[in-house]
C-alpha cells in the first residue's frame, strides 16, 4: 500500500503550464497538422524555414513523420501551430486558387548540392505548367542526369510548395508521386492541367 | 537501434507525472515556474539522452534539481518578521492533503527528496537512488525515516 497519495491538482493548471512551455520554447523543429483538399498535411519548419510537408496518411500517420525528422534533423521537435501560420496561410490560398507561387522561406538542409539544385529548378516551374525530368536535370546543370533528377524529386520533402507534381515523363506520363498518384492528379487538375 | 523519440512525445508522456511531483515538492503556486524550468532544461539536454536509459528517472532528476533550487531561493529570501500573523491551523488530512505535503516540504532535504520522489514522483526506491546518487538501501531508509517523522507509521513499500 502507498502511505502517501500525491496532492490533487486542477488538470487545467497542467494544460496551462504545458501551453506556456510550448509557447516559449524554441525547438529545432516546429510542426503542425494542416487540413487540405488532398488530405491532412504534417507541416514542419526549422528556424531557417519550411523543411517538410508530409501526407499524414502515407507512411502510417504522424509518428513515423516525426521520427524521421528526429533522426534526420534533431529530436528537439514540438507541435507549435503558431509558428506555421505563414505556411498554412499560403497553402490555404494555393488550394483556394488565389496563390500561384509560394513565398515562405525554405530550409534546404536535407539535400545534396545536386538534389537541392534539382528541387530549386522544380520550384521555378510556373503554376499550371509541366516540365520533364530531362528539362529539370538540364536546369540543375546536368542535362544527362534525368534519372538522378528523378531520384532527387523522389526525395523531395516539401511537396506542393516545391511542385514536383509538375514534373512528368517525356511521353507525358505522370510517373510516380510521394503521397500517391491520385494526389499528383488532383494537384495538376487544381492548376487547370488535363490529366 | 531504437527509434529517436521526438521531444513532443517525451513531453506528452512525462508532463503529468512531473507536474504532480512539482505540486507536491514546491506547492501549486510555484509548480508552474518549476515546470517551465524543468522542460526547458530537458529540451536543451535532450539530444544527449540515450534511447535505452530511464527517461522518467532522468526528467525527475531535473525536476528535483529545480525544486531544490526553489527551496534554496526561498530560504535565502525568507525575512524574519517581528509579529507572526495569525493563521488558521487545520488538522492534517489523512493520506494526501495539501497539509501533509507541506509537512513533507519541512523535512530535512534528503528525506524530503526521497519521500517526494517515491510517493509523488512514483519512482521505485532503486530509481530514487539513481536520482539522489546514493544506494538503494539509503534511498529506502531516507524515505522510511521521512515517513516516520511525519508520524505516518506505515511501511515504506
Amino acid at each position: 500500500m502507498t502511505p502517501l497519495t500525491p496532492p490533487p491538482f486542477d488538470p487545467a493548471a497542467l494544460e496551462a503550464a504545458t501551453a506556456r512551455f510550448v509557447a516559449g520554447a524554441q525547438p529545432d523543429v516546429a510542426y503542425a497538422v494542416v487540413g487540405s483538399p488532398v488530405g491532412d498535411l504534417v507541416v514542419a519548419a526549422t528556424p531557417t524555414g519550411l523543411v517538410n510537408i508530409a501526407y499524414e496518411d502515407f507512411r502510417g500517420g504522424l509518428d513515423p513523420v516525426l521520427e524521421n525528422l528526429a533522426t534526420r534533423l534533431s529530436p528537439r521537435i514540438l507541435e507549435q501551430p503558431a509558428r506555421l501560420d505563414g505556411v498554412r496561410r499560403e497553402l490555404d490560398e494555393y488550394f483556394a486558387g488565389r496563390r500561384h507561387a509560394f513565398d515562405v522561406p525554405i530550409d534546404w538542409a536535407l539535400y545534396s548540392p545536386f538534389g537541392r539544385r534539382v528541387l530549386q529548378a522544380t520550384a521555378e516551374i510556373p503554376f499550371g505548367q509541366t516540365a520533364t525530368y530531362g528539362q529539370v536535370a538540364a536546369q540543375a546543370g546536368n542535362a544527362k542526369a534525368s534519372r538522378a533528377a528523378g531520384r532527387a524529386l523522389g526525395a523531395n520533402a516539401i511537396p506542393i510548395v516545391v511542385p514536383c507534381h509538375r514534373v512528368i515523363g517525356t511521353s507525358g506520363k505522370l510517373t510516380g508521386y510521394t503521397g500517391g498518384m491520385h494526389r499528383k492528379e488532383a494537384l495538376l487538375r487544381l492548376e487547370g492541367i488535363e490529366v | 537501434m531504437p527509434a529517436v523519440i521526438p521531444f513532443q512525445r517525451f513531453l506528452d508522456e512525462h508532463r503529468g507525472p512531473v507536474y504532480r511531483f512539482l505540486v507536491a515538492s514546491v506547492g501549486r503556486d510555484a509548480a508552474d515556474d518549476c515546470f517551465q524550468e524543468t522542460f526547458l532544461a530537458a529540451m536543451k539536454a535532450y539530444p544527449r539522452l540515450r534511447a535505452a536509459s530511464n527517461h522518467r528517472a532522468w526528467v525527475m532528476t531535473i525536476a528535483n534539481n529545480k525544486a531544490m533550487d526553489h527551496h534554496r531561493a526561498r530560504m535565502r529570501s525568507a525575512i524574519p518578521v517581528e509579529e507572526v500573523p495569525e493563521v488558521a491551523v487545520h488538522d492534517p488530512e489523512p493520506g494526501g492533503g495539501q497539509d501533509t505535503w507541506e509537512q513533507v516540504r519541512a523535512l530535512p532535504p534528503k528525506q524530503r527528496a526521497a519521500v517526494l520522489l517515491r510517493y509523488a514522483g512514483d519512482l521505485s526506491h532503486r530509481e530514487v537512488a539513481g536520482v539522489l546518487g546514493c544506494s538503494e538501501e539509503a534511498a529506502r531508509r531516507s524515505a522510511h525515516e521521512g515517513l516516520k517523522k511525519l508520524r505516518l507509521e506505515l511501511t515504506a513499500t
